[in-house]
């Protein structure tokens, strides 16, 4: 057994000090280590986005990064989208279009989408889409939360919204 | 997982003196989008784990119009499909590592690491290949160049010896009236592992009506990706036509030696073969003319 390491971090925007063995993943330590559970283990194989977090700016699957390979560097979860006010408007969209079920997809989706504002305030549907097809849902299907997204976008103010 | 120590290094220098050091039992990370997954499943055991991504020269994009492109092995394929001097000169190499995985997977897998994975179904090797990349490998004895066609050597194998690893991919200045494209079918729109991928890079005659000389390539239908010589041998030097192309896709069909499996059949995939070789090869020649 490979001896813990000691990670210095910056987990949404707080410095965090953690041990994490070598072999345990990014998600793992988040969940188990940190009691940091929004971030879900679906696959555990970079094809369903359920972990996804935000790192230094790039959108990862926390199942495919080691908690070693954190060190030194800032990480957003899906506790850290939320701002003092409550919901980020992201979450306020998903509940108002009722894009979710069972829900264990919906962290994933929240920060996928987070990190597609981050980059592109103003989306087309066809980039919502295609940014999201690292995501899978099981159960609601992907309309409403595309939906949800655009409209999301509009409710940041960054797309410019035609009077009805 | 399996239990593993690691580390992260700085420079090539500190990389060789670890290589040369240990015996056997290494992997090396840089996405870790391939690695870890084998690491979880026992497809690949490590002892140590070196992370690579931290080292500047592997680390890098250089392009230069005389000398070409230098695309350090770790350089993730997000930042290969963002970089304007490959958008604008290897045009295969970014239509292969777009179709790579989602945002996730873009941000983190490497061009490097696709190569060093050696899956038959490699996308990025078969437009490495039309693109005539060359892979520098560094080891204990040197450096040696071996070129991107040669790289693999049966799946997930691949010419790197022990102690030796990847330092970079080299890709030749860009040529006039030359283009390239690669293109794969999987079952849905996004997000699959190739059945068939084919790639062709074609440099025509200032008239732009014959071919000077073609590269084609095929993914998922060998044991690695598959250079098809005989088809540009074929091309070369003769006028483009629809009937020549067609002829050409038909020997990159015969080229195939493709296998059954879930994901498609030997006849599906022969058949694809040559329907895929003939798209390739027109698109590339619609960029080479400029036409799109």
């Amino acid at each position: 057994m490979s001896k813990k390491v000691l990670i210095q971090a910056t987990i949404n925007g707080e410095e965090v000090e953690f041990l994490a063995e070598p072999r345990q993943s990014l998600l793992e330590v988040l969940r188990e280590g940190l009691s940091l559970t929004g971030a879900k283990e679906g696959c555990n194989n970079g094809n369903c986005g359920a972990c996804n977090v935000i790192l230094d700016g790039a959108l990862v699957n926390s199942c495919l990064v080691l908690a070693v390979e954190i060190q030194g560097r800032s990480l957003t979860t899906i506790e850290g989208i939320a701002g003092p006010q409550g919901l980020h408007p992201i979450q306020q969209k998903f509940l108002e279009h009722a894009a979710l079920q069972c829900g264990y997809c919906t962290p994933g989706f929240i920060v996928a989408a987070k990190a597609l504002f981050d980059q592109n305030p103003n989306p087309t549907e066809q980039e919502v889409r295609y940014w999201l097809a690292g995501n899978l849902c099981r159960c609601t299907g992907y309309d409403k939360i595309v939906r949800a997204v655009l409209d999301a976008a509009q409710a940041i103010g960054k797309i410019p919204v035609e009077e009805i | 997982m399996q239990a593993f120590d690691y580390i992260a290094v700085r420079s090539i220098s500190e990389l060789c003196s670890l290589l040369s050091g240990q015996n056997g039992q290494i992997k090396l990370l840089s996405g870790g989008t391939d690695l870890l997954v084998q690491l979880r499943e026992g497809r690949v055991k490590a002892r140590l784990v070196i992370d690579v991504k931290y080292i500047s020269e592997m680390a890098e994009i250089a392009y230069d119009p005389k000398q070409g492109l230098y695309l350090g092995a770790t350089v993730s394929c997000h930042r290969v499909c963002q970089d304007p001097h490959i958008q604008a000169h290897y045009p295969g190499l970014v239509d292969a590592v777009a179709l790579i995985g989602g945002i996730q997977i873009q941000n983190r897998a490497s061009v490097g690491g696709n190569v060093c994975n050696a899956s038959p179904a490699a996308d990025a090797i078969p437009a490495l290949i039309v693109h005539e990349a060359v892979c520098q490998v560094v080891g204990s004895k040197g450096q040696r160049q071996v070129p991107i066609e040669s790289f693999c050597t049966a799946p997930g194998k691949t010419v790197l010896e022990a102690g030796e690893f990847l330092l970079s991919i080299q890709l030749p200045p860009p040529r006039q009236n030359f283009g390239a494209h690669y293109l794969r079918f999987i079952p849905r729109n996004e997000m699959d592992i190739a059945v068939v991928g084919a790639g062709a890079g074609v440099t025509l005659d200032n008239a732009r009506e014959r071919f000077v000389s073609v590269c084609l390539a095929l993914g998922a239908v060998a044991p690695i990706p598959l250079y098809v010589g005989e088809a540009g041998a074929f091309l070369a030097g003769k006028r483009v036509s629809g009937e020549a192309i067609a002829e050409a896709a038909l020997i990159a069909q015969a080229a195939a030696q493709p296998i059954d499996d879930l994901r498609g059949s030997i006849e599906q995939r022969k058949y694809l073969s040559a329907v895929l070789a003939r798209r390739a090869l027109e698109k590339a020649v619609q960029r080479a003319r400029g036409e799109t």
